[in-house]
């Protein structure tokens, strides 16, 4: 009983991801092998064959892999997912692209952001943008789902290293050419990753009155989120936005600096341990989940705040 | 060129949402309904699309329970030309709902496909994706831009991280996002006009589309509750808290 767990890298660095899918799998199968899909990945392959658990590396470095299209990256999985009983991937935009269309070539239902495994064949799963919780149970033989990772803790480093197994090469869809992709470079860590988060709503203003963030972020080595009005007014880029539509995030501390508190922004957030909200308005829903609220203008308070950190 | 939209009936994005007390699923009894709003984004686009000229015909789909073809009126009112309205009970699976559309396509043939990349009642973001691996067509998920031609389409994708474009030949499934344009209002005598557009009706089993259980909801439950937090006087109070009471900074 074998599960297959699909990496997330960026063909430097393997994403810490990965190892909260590795722990999601162990739960599901005793056996766990990973899919390293890139092109000259080698320390991605390195990192994730020291993973305590894993038994096989699989790897795919090829070039149509280093901005691989959902067909390409089906392919490769569909290629071999007749081994497994499980198969996992991210819930991020790699993830959510191409799974989707695995389970459907194996004729077979995808279980979206789990968030809880509590058997082989029986998962929780937020619905409603987080206002409930299912517990589904699957028949399908072949279990194909996409995990919240920041549900999961991270597998360590073992004191075994996986046996490394290459790939062949699979061809490139024909009907979908690749044009260009464009990152936003940044120095603060991962959004859906970071320790701590400070996120800003429309009450910031303007994109320049933004940037107020950056101070308070720079002293805590927080990254930066934004509620879908900030990004819709221009103030933030698109993929800073933390919701039901954006990224989960589940930081020790989240701080929300004029955010209203709409449930499709608590749906983003409210796993996080800590909550701190800083509003003028002491009747906004966000106060009902933070755990320290601090009523106030945030023109005042966010320079305070950087002067005591 | 022919658009297909698909779109579904979704509790109102604003209303809260309340679990039935036997842990079954949600209480959807007295609650408001509309279209989800990411599939009021694709009936959007594909009536921009239309108006540029650059398709002829915008036709809508829904499945579900006969209430939602209220939905297919709105999309009419908004601009669909026709509707295909596929009469089942049950809240069915993502890769039934793709089943369902697949035959459709192939019924309609159309060049673009339009859907939602989620729905904001189950969150499954998949009928899509699944949908162009089972019609094995070209996707692009997620979009913030999308460029039509005769044989193409260029898509923006928001992607973690940044963003994304693709070159899709036609026929493709592209999925959107908030970012793509802003849904306009129904007028009244658009409303009106509506009412006489045509409504197709299909069974699963007319379409010729046999539909398997994959996933039994075994309950529903409240998430844990947060438990009560306090309000801080000033910044100094915060910060204090933050480090000797939380201990989440140093
Ligand atoms: C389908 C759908 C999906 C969505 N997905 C998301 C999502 O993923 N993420 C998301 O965030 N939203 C999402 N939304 C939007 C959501 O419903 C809200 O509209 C949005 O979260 C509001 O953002 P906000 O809190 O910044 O703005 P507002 O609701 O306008 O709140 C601004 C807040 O700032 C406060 N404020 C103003 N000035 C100051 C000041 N000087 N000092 C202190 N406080 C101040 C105000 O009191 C107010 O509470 C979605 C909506 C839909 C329909
Ligand atoms: N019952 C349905 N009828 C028509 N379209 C649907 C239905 N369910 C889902 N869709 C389409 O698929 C998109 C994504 O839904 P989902 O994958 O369920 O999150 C929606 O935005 C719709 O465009």
């Amino acid at each position: 009983m074998k599960a297959l767990v699909i990496a997330e890298h960026d063909n430097h660095i393997l994403k810490g991801a990965t190892r909260a899918l590795v722990t999601a799998a162990l739960q599901i199968a005793e056996h766990v092998d990973v899919l390293v899909a890139g092109n000259k990945c080698l320390t991605v392959v390195t990192a994730a064959s020291q993973i305590a658990g894993v038994s096989n590396v699989l790897v795919a470095d090829h070039g149509n892999l280093q901005y691989p299209t959902s067909e390409t990256l089906a392919a490769l999985v569909l290629g071999i997912a007749a081994d497994y009983i499980g198969i996992l991937a991210a819930a991020t935009t790699t993830g959510k692209n191409f799974l989707p269309r695995v389970a459907a070539r194996l004729d077979v239902a995808q279980i979206s952001e789990i968030t809880a495994v509590i058997t082989s064949d029986t998962f929780v799963r937020p619905i409603y943008a987080g206002n409930a919780l299912a517990t589904v149970k699957s028949t399908d033989s072949i279990k194909v789902m996409t995990v919240r990772t920041s549900a999961f803790i991270e597998t360590p480093t073992g004191n075994t290293v996986a046996e490394i197994k290459n790939l062949a090469a699979v061809e490139s869809s024909i009907h979908t050419m690749f044009i260009s992709e464009t990152m936003s470079e940044s120095l603060r860590p991962e959004l859906t990753a970071a320790r701590i988060v400070i996120s800003g709503g429309r009450g910031l203003g303007s994109a320049e009155n933004f940037h107020l963030l950056d101070k308070v972020a720079d002293k805590l080595g927080a990254a930066i989120g934004a509620s879908r009005a900030a990004v819709d007014s221009g103030y933030a880029a698109n993929d800073m936005q933390v919701g039901q539509t954006g990224k989960v995030v589940a930081p020790d501390l989240y701080i929300a600096v004029a955010i209203s508190g709409a449930i499709q922004h608590l749906a983003g957030m409210k796993e996080s341990k800590v909550i701190v909200a800083i509003n003028k308005d002491a009747e906004a829903p966000i106060f009902q989940v933070a755990d320290y609220g601090l009523v106030a203008d945030l023109f005042i308070a966010l320079p305070e705040l950087e002067a005591l950190l | 060129m022919k658009i297909l939209v698909a779109v579904k009936r979704t509790i109102d994005a604003y209303v809260k949402v309340r679990v039935k007390s036997d842990n079954t699923g949600v209480d959807l009894s007295n609650a408001k309904m509309a279209m989800n709003p990411f599939c009021e984004i694709a009936v959007e686009e594909a009536v921009r699309l239309k108006e540029k000229g650059l398709a002829t015909e915008i036709v809508a789909v829904t499945i579900g329970s006969d209430k939602a073809q209220e939905q297919l009126r709105e999309a009419m009112a908004l601009g669909a030309d026709r509707s295909i309205y596929i009469q089942t009970s049950d809240e069915l699976e993502p890769i039934n709902i793709a089943k369902l559309l697949a035959a459709v396509v192939q019924k309609e043939q159309p060049a673009l496909i339009l859907l939602g990349k989620q729905a904001i009642d189950s969150d499954n973001n998949q009928v899509g994706q699944m949908l162009a691996a089972l019609c094995d067509m070209p996707q692009a998920t997620f979009a913030s831009k999308v460029v039509l031609s005769t044989d193409k389409v260029v898509v923006s994708r928001d992607v973690d991280g940044g963003e994304q474009i693709l070159s899709l030949q036609l026929p493709a499934v592209v999925t959107t996002d908030l970012r793509l344009n802003e849904p306009r209002f129904k007028k009244l005598p658009d409303i009106m006009k509506a009412k006489k557009k045509i409504i197709e009706v299909f069974t699963p089993e007319l379409l010729g589309v046999v539909l398997k259980s994959h996933i039994t909801t075994l309950s529903v439950a409240d998430p844990p509750p947060r438990k009560a937090g306090i309000k801080v006087q000033n910044v100094a109070e915060l910060v204090h808290k933050l480090k000797n009471e939380a201990k989440v900074i140093a």
